[in-house]
């Protein structure tokens, strides 16, 4: 092993000894702030080693433990494959972590000292499992993760597990996911039983030797992909995103921009050769994927949550992500993953100094925010622009080559929707902007600014949401990849333009709407009445899935109860009728008297003599 | 004479013997019953003692008679003991042996 692998260990290493610590050395764990320090120097060391290993500038290594020992070899390997694409995630995943950690001191400084010590325990484990989860080379051991990355979000989520809509928020993201999760286990199961081997590389060479037949590939993706619907939020399976902001704003940021939900992105990157194989599933993914992207803008346009805006903002750009692996442009799809992760932690993490200062989650108790909270405006305006895909900022080089991507392999539908959803995107984000920002000041709040702890984590990702993107070439030189539509030189210059374009048409709708109160909000909302009711009950969605969960599960119970009262129940009382009846059938014969018995014996002895005779 | 002949003797001898322990409802006449059930086997004893030449038979049948007599004793004893508890020896209306 050399020193590279051992930092690959470190980097795991890292928030694992903190997690590990945390557990067991309980007086560290109850000091709360003390903990959550322990924990971020942990993460930073996550953080450093990463940034050695990219500058070390050797890729592409990867190494193998055996586990589960058995006679005829191990029956898995563990291990670690550090290439350019894990190697760039874990500094973003570390980076986020980092960040959202030290704003949760700030953040979470009224919190008892136990509980905070257990919030730095979850963070710890997540960021390790996430980081795994990255650096993972097989199957097996990446599904291991995904399930630590699934209950660490859960336990987040229900950080404040005495409010019940946190505790019912955190139960719903768990199941929705594990249903996802069913595909993806079914997935490496079946694989594993074609081929034999978990190892990603191993199986990435069998399709491209076109080992594996077309059907069986089709049915593997769609199920590896129905696992990273669930992780990432995409239709029909995003309904458990926005009930997630019951968590703790930092845990937002940190599922949102990093972990959790980039997790199914992310799988389907690594995976790419995989799902390149199979056109039929790619196609599958661009259509949900663009779907997903229109239906989380529109449903953002319309929340008062301002955590909710951000969270159908998430479901929205990772249906942007979606799409662009749907045809093929997984660069443009992971350059949008990286910038995605700065800008959206950087409007989680304004909107929680903002929730921190007005005390609650409504857009209608804000208002002329920008002026008590100048550094938080700064900020946050940074995230939307960015967002809304504004020149220079990193939304812009990445959504444009999403867009470039999904408009040059003429896919029509998917376009319109990512452009709709790019006009939508500058809309429901500058809403936000001018109604709490901005407008008039409501009821008697008092902002204040945010202590600088919190601010820190503030500007620095504001700065990357900035620079992150000027850095596209780099990024694509990086990963040796020239994607096939830079060739098109005209719509090179056309689709950023039609981009800014719609992304600044929403922006002066919004300050149209919302900065200058031009009626046209109620006036539109009154004529298109059952589809403004619509998006309040998001699409009726919830209610679909409750009525079906609550139908089903009467239906199955009902089922069962017949099974168990009849067949179960039926045979235990077969058993018993039977002897029952065996038994007075046999009495007959039991008179107690001598003489009856005697006649028994002499006619045993007379079958046996004529038998033997 | 021919050891069939005694065979056949005894042969009816146990016949009746089991026909009577079978059919009588007194007591008594059951303990006669296997007086005569006893008495069938000695015979046969007896008659291949003599045709084989070997006397173990006829030991055996002393044995045998004189298992008999404690036998009827502590049959006798037993019909007793019923007759005080039951105020009978009719056998169809001894049934303890049904639980």
């Amino acid at each position: 092993m050399n020193s590279n692998s051992i930092l690959v260990f470190l980097v795991l290493l890292a928030p694992f000894w903190s997690t590990l610590v945390l557990t067991v050395v309980y007086p560290l764990r109850r000091s709360g702030k003390p903990a959550g320090i322990f924990s971020i120097l942990c993460i930073l060391g996550s953080l450093v080693f990463s940034l050695i290993l990219l500058f070390s500038k050797n890729f592409d290594f990867s190494f193998n433990f055996s586990w589960l020992p058995s006679l005829s070899g191990p029956m898995a390997q563990v291990g670690f494959w550090y290439d350019k694409i894990s190697g760039m995630m874990i500094i973003v995943v570390s980076l986020v972590a980092l960040m959202v950690q030290i704003y949760s001191l700030g953040y979470l400084s009224s919190e008892t000292k136990p509980s905070l010590g257990r919030y730095f325990l979850y963070q710890s484990l997540f960021a390790f499992s996430m980081l795994g989860l990255v650096l993972a080379n097989n199957f097996l051991e990446l599904f291991i993760f995904w399930e630590l990355v699934g209950l660490c979000s859960y336990l987040l989520i229900g950080f404040w597990y005495h409010k019940p809509e946190a505790a019912k928020a955190a139960v719903k993201a768990f199941w929705v996911t594990r249903f996802g999760d069913i595909g993806l286990i079914i997935a490496i199961i079946l694989l594993w039983n074609k081929t034999g081997t978990f190892d990603y590389q191993t199986i990435f060479s069998l399709v491209e030797s076109g080992a594996l037949e077309q059907s069986f590939l089709i049915l593997i993706s769609i199920l590896i992909f129905l696992g990273a619907m669930g992780k990432s939020a995409q239709f029909p399976l995003h309904i458990w995103l926005p009930d997630a902001m019951e968590g703790p704003t930092p845990v937002s940021a940190l599922i949102h921009a990093a972990t959790m939900v980039a997790a199914g992105v992310y799988l389907v990157i690594r995976l790419f050769p995989f799902f390149q194989a199979s056109p039929f599933t790619l196609n599958l993914i661009a259509y949900i994927g663009s779907f997903t992207a229109l239906l989380g803008a529109v449903l953002a346009s319309k929340q008062d949550d301002i955590k909710r805006v951000l969270a159908y903002s998430t479901v929205s750009q990772l249906g942007f992500m979606m799409a662009a692996l749907g045809v093929g442009a997984w660069v443009a799809s992971y350059f949008h993953l990286f910038t995605h992760a700065y800008f959206k932690a950087l409007l989680f993490l304004a909107a929680g100094s903002v929730i921190h200062a007005v005390g609650s989650n409504s857009l209608s108790a804000m208002g002329k925010l920008a002026q008590k909270m100048k550094w938080t405006s700064m900020g946050f305006l940074f995230g939307a622009l960015a967002l809304s895909g504004v020149w220079p900022f990193s939304g812009f080089f990445s959504k444009d080559e999403i867009l470039l991507g999904v408009i040059t392999s003429g896919k029509i539908i998917p376009s319109i929707f990512l452009l709709l959803t790019t006009f939508l995107s500058g809309f429901y984000i500058f809403r936000v902007i001018f109604l709490a920002f901005f407008s008039t000041a409501k009821s008697q709040i008092h902002p204040h600014e945010s202590p600088k702890v919190m601010l820190f984590p503030i500007l620095i990702l504001a700065a990357l949401a900035l620079s992150s993107g000027l850095i596209q070439q780099n990024f694509l030189n990086f990963l040796e990849e020239t994607p096939t539509w830079h060739s098109f030189s005209a719509l090179k210059v056309i689709v950023p333009a039609i981009s800014l374009g719609l992304g600044i048409l929403g922006i002066f709708l919004a300050w149209l709407f919302f900065q200058k109160q031009k009626k046209v909000p109620q006036v539109l909302a009154l004529s298109l009445r059952p589809i403004s009711k619509a998006i309040d009950n998001k699409f009726y969605l919830d209610n679909f899935y409750e009525f079906m969960y609550a139908q089903g599960m009467l239906l199955l119970s009902f089922l069962i109860g017949w099974i168990d009262r009849y067949l179960v129940d039926g045979m235990v009382n077969l058993a018993a009728w039977s002897t029952g009846r065996l038994g007075v059938l046999l009495r007959v014969f039991q008179t107690g008297k001598a003489q009856d018995y005697l006649i028994g014996i002499g006619l045993g002895v007379l079958i046996l003599i004529i038998w033997i005779l | 004479m021919n050891l069939s002949f005694y065979l056949i003797l005894s042969a009816l001898l146990f016949s009746l013997g089991f026909f009577t322990v079978i059919t009588r409802k007194n007591a008594i006449g059951i303990l006669l019953g296997i007086e005569l059930l006893i008495n069938a086997v000695n015979i046969n004893f007896i008659a291949f003692a003599k045709y084989l030449g070997n006397p173990v038979g006829v030991v055996f049948v002393l044995f045998t008679i004189a298992l008999t007599v404690a036998e009827v004793a502590i049959g006798l004893a037993i019909v007793i003991l019923i007759f005080r508890v039951r105020k009978t020896v009719e056998a169809d209306q001894i049934d303890w042996l049904k639980g």
